[in-house]
């Protein structure tokens, strides 16, 4: 039987209130899955696994039922946030004050990967699989990752973003705009250290 | 008028709408008259259609059984 969340904040039993829980969590699932993914890479499904786990304690605390999908991605990106200082990950350190005035689009036309195109910079981007795509997102520090994972690939609004984090809608955009820079940098360093550039020129 | 350095460096912003009034007429202003910046606003574009196109993972179906197992075990 199919349960709508209408009020989750109607007194009721705890076998309807886990109910509620898994018809919200059986929707989300799918996006919890695909952020994860990209925030924590291999360690998505543990992830997901304690988002549910977290989220299902907290359940009652949840007061709309329509804030239910944002309040499950929120604890989502805590727990991945938390997971990715546990285990200590390093991604590469990078010079920022360098990387504040690359410009992939100028890198491109400047060192022309493709002789023959008439579409450079879109010939460059069609050399990246998905795989590829993931590898170069998961060199970013956390710190940036998750604003560009959120924002860049999955659609929320930046303010949406500073509530899951609380965190200053300021601070934010500044991460984003880093956060972009230090993307375009990775993909140039991992084109050129992955073959990609050469896969090209052949 | 504001230098290609400047333009380049809020053409995200300029993008997501969240780059203040000022700013944007800025850019706007620049952008009539630099073509190289034009250039790199179609890319901006580009390279975010890219990032939005290579947002979605599919749930391995053991995955999935897995996550739908923890769910049918959670209870009061």
């Amino acid at each position: 039987m199919s349960v709508s969340l209408v009020d989750v904040e109607t007194v009721d039993d705890g076998a309807d209130q886990a109910e509620r829980f898994r018809t919200l969590a059986r929707e989300q699932l799918p996006k919890l899955y695909s952020i994860a993914r990209r925030l924590v890479g291999g360690d998505a499904e543990d992830a997901v696994q304690d988002c549910l786990l977290r989220a299902f304690q907290r359940f009652g605390q949840l007061r709309e039922a329509a804030a239910g999908p944002a309040w499950l991605t929120r604890i989502l990106i805590n727990g991945c946030r938390d997971r990715g200082r546990a285990i200590g990950r390093s991604p590469k350190q990078v010079e920022l004050d360098e990387v504040e005035e690359f410009s992939l689009f100028r890198k491109i036309a400047y060192e022309d990967p493709f002789p023959y195109s008439d579409s450079l910079h879109l010939d460059f981007l069609d050399e990246f699989g998905s795989e590829d795509v993931r590898a170069v997102i998961m060199e970013l520090p956390m710190l940036y990752r998750i604003p560009v994972v959120l924002v860049y690939m999955d659609g929320y609004l930046a303010r949406e973003v500073a509530n899951m984090l609380d965190i200053p809608l300021g601070t934010v955009l500044a991460r984003l705009h880093r956060g972009r820079k230090l993307f375009e940098k990775q993909l140039w360093d991992y084109a050129d250290t992955n073959g990609l550039l050469r896969r090209a020129t052949r | 008028m504001i230098t290609c350095s400047e333009a380049t460096r809020q053409l995200w912003e300029y993008l997501d709408a969240t780059a203040d009034e000022a700013t944007r007429e800025a850019i706007e202003e620049h952008l009539s008259r630099c073509r190289a910046c034009c250039g790199e606003l179609e890319f901006a574009r580009e390279l975010r259609r890219f990032l939005a196109s290579s947002a979605h993972d599919e749930v391995p179906d053991g995955v999935l059984r897995r996550l739908n197992d923890t769910l049918e075990e959670l209870g009061p």
